[in-house]
C-alpha cells in the first residue's frame, strides 16, 4: 500500500571488509555460529548454532519423507522451500554478523521510527518469548509434513488405536479415531494460524481504508460509512457468524471471509479517530497547500500514521480470531472432519473428557498458549510503537 | 470636524478620516489583493446540529500585498490572523468576500486551476514538531513534492534536494534523516524548503518564529529575509510578536476580534500608531529594557469571544478612557485613511495627524 | 503560620544543585551545579532557553523530580528558612508545598482539573493548608478572587477551567497559590501560554502581590523582555549552570556573558528594526555531552585557547554588583574586534 516500512537497519549496511579472522569465517560457513562460539560470542553462537542443528536433525529425522518425491504435494514443496530458506538466512546471517562484527559501518540515513520502535521492542522480554513461540509455530506449520510423526487423517485399526493415552510413540496420545493428536495438532496450526492470519488482514485492510475514508472526508460520507460500521458492531458477532455458516456450507474459504468481513469495524473506529486528528495537523495541510491529491494525502500521509494501533490490534486480533474459529469448529460450524483443527479437536475430546482427558486438553492449551503469544506480542508492541513513551 | 471627546455627538456624521480603504484601489504591482475576506465557522447546537449562530472568525478584511515586499498580519490569539492566511489558500473552505492573486479571483478556482495556485503561492507553518510528516525523510519529502508536480526526475531531482537543503542551509546529508531528529529551529528550515520546493512567488509565513527559542528565532528571521531578497519573494506573514513583524516586514496590518483595526507602512504603524488598540499592542510586547518595560498601558479584560463581538467599534470593550464615548458602541468604524496609505479603524482618531 | 520565626539569613538558598536524569542513552545531567539565594520579598527571574535546566531547577525546589530517572546528586542542597528540603520526609514537603512555596505552571488549563469548579478548587487548599471550614472557606475564595482580579468572583468561583479565559485561568492559579499564604512563589513560564497584553496584566498581578504581601518569587521564564519588567535580580542559565547573575537593570544594560549579549542582539526590538539579527551559531549542546570547559565556547564569538583549556567560575564583576562565568571577565581586552556576525548554516548535527 505504501513505502513507509522499514528502511535501512542500522548495521545491516554493507559488511565491513575487516571483521573476524577468516578462519572463523570457515568455520562458520561450515557450521552457523560455529564461528561465534570459537571467537567467544556464546550468546548469538548458541542462537545460530541451535536452530541450524534443530533443522538438520528434522531434514535427517524426515529423510524418508523428504525424499519421498513421488508422493510430494504441494504441502511437502512449501515444507522445502521454507527449511532452504531458513536455512539461507541462517547461514548468510552467521556470516555478515561475524564478517561485520568489529565494523558497524554508521548507516547512512537517520533512524526511521519503526527501527526506534523495534528497538523497544527487543527491551521487552514476554513480547519476545510471544513472538518466539508464534515464529516456532509458524515454522512448525510450515514444516509439518515432515515434523508430524503421523498421518493427521488416516485412520487405521480403530480397535486397536482408539484412545490410546500418551506414550513414547504417540506423545500427545491418539484420539476416537485412532489418530495422533500431536500429527493433528501440528496440522492443525497451519489451518488455525492461516485462519487467524489471512482473516485478519482482510479485516485490518477493510478497516482502515473505511476508517480513513470516513476520517478524511467527514461530514455526510463520514455519517453513513459510520453508521454503516455501527450497524456491523451492533450484531452479536457470534450469531451472525453461525447464520452466515449456516447459510453457506463451512469450508475453510468460507470461514476465513466470514470471519474477515465480520471483524473490521473496531479498525475502522481507530483508524477514523486517528485520521480525524491527524489531518488538523500541519503536515496534511501543508501537504494540501502543497496540491497533493486527496488519495495521496490518506495513503502517503495519513495511512502510515496511523499504522501503529492499527498493527497492534492486528496482533492483538489475531489471538481473537483464532479463538472464534476454534468456537465455531467446537459448534461444528467450522473446519469440518476429518481435517484437523484446534476447535473441533476441542470439541470432539468432549464426549470422553474424562476417559481420555488428553484429546480435549492438548488443543485447548495450544489455544491458550498462541492466543496468550499474540496478546503479549500485541501488548510489546502497543509500548514499542505509542510515541508518548518514546524520548526521541 | 471631530466632536471634542464627550461632548454631543450626532450619530449620522460621516466617519472622521479619509477614503476607507475599501475606496482606494490596490497599486499597480499587488501580487495578491484581498477584498472584504469573511469566513464565519457555524456554531453547531443540539441533537440535530442546528446553526445557532457563527464565529465571526474572519469579518471583513481588505489589504494588499505588493510583490517582493511583506505584509506583517499582527494580532493575538483569536483575532482570526491564521484562518485568514489558511482561507486566502483555499486550506479552510468556503469563504466569503474577494481574493486575486495575480489577477486571478483565488476563490473562483477550479481543482486545476488551484493546483497551479499552490506552485506559486505556499505556506509555511507554526508548530516545526506537527508540521513534517514524521515517517518520511526530509529527502522524501521534498522528491515527493517534485515528483507529483513533475518539476525534476532522476538526477535532477537529487539535484534539486540538494539544492533546495543548501538554500536553506542545511546540508545534503540531513535529506536521508527524519524529523524527530532535527532540533526545532532546523525543522523550519526543512519547511521553509518544502515551501520552496515548488518555486513560489508567494509565501504565507504563519508564525514561522513563535515555537522557536530567541537564537534559533533570529537564525530563522535572518534566513527568510535573505530567500525574500535573493528569490524575489513575498510575504504574508502572520505574528503575535510585535517586534518580530516590525522587524521583517515592509507594510502592517493589525488585526483584532476578526477586523483590521490599523493598516499601513511599517514605520507609520509603529511610529505613529493611530488606533488605541496598536498603541496598547506596543506598550505590551515585553522588551528586554527596564525603563521601557515599567511604561505600559495595561489593558483590562480580555479579547471578546468572536461568536459574541461586541457592537460598534470591536475594541471598545476594552478601550482605555476617556476616549470612547456611545458613538464607539453605535457605530462600526470604517478602516479610514489617517495620513497617505496609513489607514486606522477608529473614530475618535483625527485624521492627517 | 507554622513557621519558625524568619531569620535574617535568605528565604531560599540553592546550593551545588545537581539534578542529573539516567536515561538509555547515557546521564543527562539537566542541572549540574548551581548556586543562588532568594531574600524575603525578592522577585528573582532565572531566564534560559529550551533545555537550559531551569525548569528542572523549579522542580528540583519543589522537590517534584521525578525519580528515578533523576536523581538529586549527592552535596546539592535546596534550604528553605534554614530548614534543607533535600532528603525531607514526604510529609514535611507536602505540608511545605502549598503552604509556604506555591508553584504556577505555564498551561493552566491543564493545571487545574476540568471538571471541579474553581473556587472549589482554591478552598481545598483554604481546607488543607489554612485550615478553614464552612463559610469562611468561601469568603476567603471569594476575597482571592477579587484580589486577583476576576471581575464577579462570587458569580465566577462557580465556574469550570473552560468557561474561563486563559487569562482568567493563570489568575485562578495565582489565586490558589496564593491561598496557602506562601512565602515563596515560583512561576514557571506563567505568561507564555498568554497574549501579550493579557502577559502584561499577569505581570502586573505578580508584581503587585509582590508589593502588597511581600511574597517573594521565582519568575522563570525563556523571555527576557518579560523578565525586564519585574525583576530585581536575574539569573541566565545555560547548559545547566548559571553563566550571568546580577541585578536586572545592569543586566540588560550591560551583559557581561557572550551568551546574555547574545540573547539580547537576537531579539528584534521595536523601533530599531535593524537590518540583520545577531545569530548565535549552533544550538544548545546535548545534557548528555556537555562541552567539559566553557559551556558555551563552541558557539561563542569571543572564545580563544583559554576557553577551550579551563572552565571558567562564576566570577564577580569589576566595578557593579553582579558575576558572569567567563574568562572575558579577567581578560576584557579579548572583546575588542570580536562580537556577534551572522550565520545562515542551520548544520548542527554532526
Amino acid at each position: 500500500m505504501t513505502d513507509a516500512g522499514p528502511r535501512a537497519v542500522p548495521g545491516a549496511g554493507p559488511g565491513g571488509a575487516a571483521g573476524a579472522p577468516g578462519w572463523a569465517l570457515l568455520l562458520s560457513a561450515l557450521l552457523p555460529g560455529a564461528g561465534h562460539l570459537a571467537l567467544g560470542a556464546v550468546g548469538r553462537g548458541v542462537l545460530l548454532v541451535v536452530p541450524w542443528s534443530a533443522l538438520l536433525g528434522t531434514l535427517y529425522w524426515a529423510r524418508a519423507r523428504v525424499f519421498a518425491w513421488e508422493h510430494a504435494s504441494l504441502d511437502d514443496f512449501v515444507a522445502a522451500v521454507t527449511a532452504a530458506a531458513l536455512l539461507l538466512v541462517l547461514w548468510v546471517g552467521a556470516l555478515r554478523d561475524l564478517a561485520g562484527r568489529h565494523v558497524r559501518p554508521e548507516p547512512a540515513g537517520g533512524d526511521s521510527q519503526w527501527v526506534i520502535a523495534a528497538r523497544q521492542f527487543r527491551r521487552h522480554r514476554p513480547a519476545l518469548a510471544g513472538l518466539a513461540l508464534i515464529v516456532l509455530l509458524y515454522i512448525v506449520a510450515l514444516l509439518a509434513p515432515w515434523l508430524a510423526p503421523f498421518d493427521p487423517i488416516a485412520q487405521h485399526d480403530i480397535a486397536r488405536t482408539s484412545y490410546l493415552s500418551p506414550s513414547a510413540t504417540h506423545w500427545l496420545g491418539t484420539d476416537k479415531f485412532g489418530r495422533d493428536i500431536l500429527s493433528r495438532i501440528i496440522f492443525g496450526a497451519r489451518i488455525s494460524l492461516s485462519i487467524g492470519f489471512i482473516a485478519t488482514a482482510i479485516s485490518v485492510t477493510i478497516g482502515t481504508l473505511i476508517g480513513a475514508v470516513a476520517g478524511y472526508f467527514g461530514g455526510k460520507v463520514d455519517a453513513v460509512l459510520m453508521r454503516g460500521t455501527d450497524l456491523v458492531l451492533a450484531f452479536p458477532r457470534l450469531v451472525l457468524l453461525i447464520m452466515i455458516v449456516a447459510l453457506f456450507s463451512p469450508s475453510i474459504p468460507v470461514i476465513i471471509l466470514v470471519l474477515g468481513l465480520t471483524q473490521w469495524p473496531g479498525t475502522t473506529r481507530i483508524v477514523r479517530g486517528d485520521v480525524l486528528s491527524l489531518r488538523e495537523r500541519e503536515y496534511v495541510q501543508a501537504a494540501r497547500a502543497l496540491g497533493m491529491s486527496r488519495t495521496r494525502i490518506i495513503l502517503r500521509h495519513l495511512v502510515p500514521n496511523v499504522l501503529a494501533p492499527v498493527i497492534v490490534t492486528a496482533t492483538l486480533g489475531i489471538g481473537n480470531t483464532i479463538v472464534m474459529e476454534a468456537s465455531l469448529s467446537f459448534l461444528g460450524l467450522g473446519v469440518q472432519g476429518p481435517t484437523p483443527a484446534w476447535g473441533s479437536m476441542v470439541a470432539e475430546g468432549r464426549d470422553n473428557l474424562l476417559g481420555a482427558w488428553w484429546v480435549a486438553t492438548f488443543p485447548g492449551l495450544i489455544i491458550v498458549a498462541v492466543v496468550l503469544a499474540f496478546y503479549l506480542g500485541g501488548d510489546g508492541l502497543r509500548d514499542a510503537l505509542d510515541p508518548r513513551l518514546r524520548s526521541a | 470636524m471631530m466632536p471634542p471627546a464627550g461632548g454631543p455627538v450626532r450619530t449620522d456624521l460621516p466617519p472622521a478620516g479619509g477614503r476607507a480603504v475599501d475606496d482606494t484601489t490596490a497599486p499597480p504591482d499587488a501580487l495578491l489583493e484581498v477584498r472584504d475576506l469573511r469566513k464565519h465557522f457555524p456554531v453547531r447546537r443540539g441533537l440535530f446540529a442546528r446553526t445557532v449562530g457563527a464565529v465571526r472568525a474572519v469579518d471583513g478584511v481588505s489589504f494588499w500585498v505588493e510583490r517582493g515586499r511583506t505584509l506583517g498580519l499582527v494580532g493575538e490569539s483569536g483575532s482570526g490572523k491564521t484562518t485568514t492566511g489558511r482561507t486566502l489558500l483555499r486550506l479552510i473552505e468556503p469563504p466569503a468576500g474577494r481574493a486575486r492573486f495575480a489577477g486571478q479571483d483565488i476563490f473562483a478556482m477550479d481543482r486545476r486551476q488551484l493546483r497551479q495556485l499552490r506552485r506559486r503561492a505556499q505556506i509555511v507553518f507554526q508548530d516545526p514538531y506537527g508540521s513534517l510528516d514524521p515517517r518520511m525523510t526530509v529527502g522524501d519529502m521534498l522528491r515527493e513534492v517534485l515528483q507529483v508536480h513533475r518539476l525534476a526526475a532522476g538526477r535532477a531531482r537529487e539535484a534539486r534536494v540538494r539544492q533546495l537543503l543548501d538554500i536553506v542551509g542545511l546540508s545534503p546529508r540531513h535529506a536521508e534523516r527524519y524529523p524527530h531528529e532535527f532540533s526545532g529551529g532546523q525543522r523550519q528550515r526543512i519547511g521553509i524548503a518544502r515551501a520552496l520546493s515548488v518555486q513560489p512567488e508567494f509565501i504565507v509565513c504563519d508564525e514561522p518564529v513563535s515555537a522557536l527559542d530567541v537564537s534559533v528565532q533570529a537564525q530563522v528571521l535572518n534566513l527568510l529575509r535573505d530567500l525574500q531578497r535573493e528569490l524575489k519573494l513575498s510575504y504574508l506573514f502572520i505574528a503575535h510578536d510585535l517586534g518580530v513583524v516590525e522587524h521583517i516586514s515592509h507594510d502592517i496590518a493589525v488585526m483584532y476580534l476578526g477586523r483590521i483595526v490599523e493598516l499601513g507602512r511599517a514605520a507609520q504603524v509603529i511610529g505613529t500608531p493611530c488606533h488605541p488598540y496598536t498603541r496598547a499592542l506596543l506598550s505590551s510586547v515585553p522588551t528586554p529594557d527596564p525603563v521601557q518595560a515599567r511604561a505600559r498601558i495595561v489593558l483590562s479584560g480580555d479579547m471578546p469571544s468572536p461568536a459574541q463581538p461586541p457592537s460598534g467599534s470591536p475594541f471598545h470593550p476594552r478601550c482605555p478612557p476617556p476616549r470612547k464615548d456611545a458613538d464607539c458602541v453605535r457605530l462600526v468604524p470604517p478602516l479610514a485613511e489617517r495620513a497617505p496609505g496609513h489607514f486606522a479603524a477608529c473614530i475618535k482618531e483625527p485624521a492627517w495627524r | 503560620m507554622t513557621a519558625p520565626a524568619t531569620g535574617p539569613g535568605p528565604l531560599l538558598e540553592v546550593r551545588a544543585l545537581r539534578t542529573w536524569f539516567h536515561t538509555d542513552a547515557g546521564i543527562a545531567r539537566a542541572v549540574d551545579g548551581i548556586d543562588f539565594q532568594v531574600q524575603p520579598g525578592e522577585i528573582v527571574g532565572l531566564v534560559g532557553e529550551s533545555g537550559s535546566g531551569k525548569s528542572v531547577t523549579a522542580l528540583s525546589i519543589m522537590q517534584l523530580v521525578p525519580r528515578p530517572p533523576g536523581e538529586l546528586m549527592a552535596g546539592s542542597s535546596i534550604r528553605f528558612r534554614g530548614e534543607e528540603l533535600v532528603g525531607a520526609s514526604g510529609a514535611r514537603l507536602r505540608a511545605l508545598r502549598g503552604a509556604d512555596i506555591a508553584m504556577i505552571f505555564q498551561e493552566p488549563m491543564t493545571s487545574l482539573n476540568p471538571v471541579l469548579q474553581v473556587g472549589r478548587q482554591i478552598g481545598e487548599v483554604l481546607r488543607v493548608h489554612r485550615g478553614l471550614a464552612g463559610k469562611a472557606v468561601w469568603r476567603r475564595t471569594v476575597e482571592l478572587l477579587e484580589l486577583v482580579g476576576i471581575p464577579e468572583p462570587e458569580r465566577r468561583s462557580d465556574d469550570y477551567p473552560h468557561q474561563l479565559s486563559g487569562g482568567q485561568r493563570q489568575r485562578v492559579m495565582i489565586a490558589m497559590a496564593r491561598a496557602g499564604e506562601p512565602e515563596l512563589l515560583i512561576a514557571d513560564e506563567p505568561t507564555t501560554a498568554l497574549d501579550v497584553t493579557i502577559q502584561a496584566q499577569i505581570l502586573d498581578l505578580i508584581a503587585e502581590l509582590r508589593a502588597r504581601l511581600g511574597m517573594a518569587v521565582l519568575l522563570i521564564t525563556h523571555d527576557l523582555g518579560v523578565v525586564a519588567g519585574v525583576c530585581d535580580r536575574v539569573l541566565v542559565m545555560y547548559a545547566g549552570q548559571i553563566v550571568e547573575q546580577g541585578p536586572g537593570a545592569d543586566v540588560f544594560r550591560e551583559p557581561h556573558h557572550p551568551y546574555t549579549e547574545g540573547l539580547l542582539r537576537a531579539i528584534p526590538r521595536l523601533g530599531h528594526a535593524t537590518e540583520r539579527l545577531a545569530v548565535i551559531p549552533g544550538a544548545v549542546p546535548s545534557p548528555l555531552a556537555w562541552p567539559p570547559t566553557c559551556r558555551f565556547h563552541p558557539r561563542c564569538p569571543y572564545a580563544w585557547e583559554a576557553c577551550a583549556a579551563h572552565a571558567p567560575g562564576l566570577i564577580p564583576l569589576d566595578g557593579r554588583s553582579g558575576a558572569s562565568r567567563c574568562w572575558l571577565e579577567p581578560h576584557p581586552e579579548r572583546r575588542a574586534g570580536r562580537g556577534y556576525g551572522d550565520v545562515r548554516s542551520g548544520a548542527e548535527l554532526p
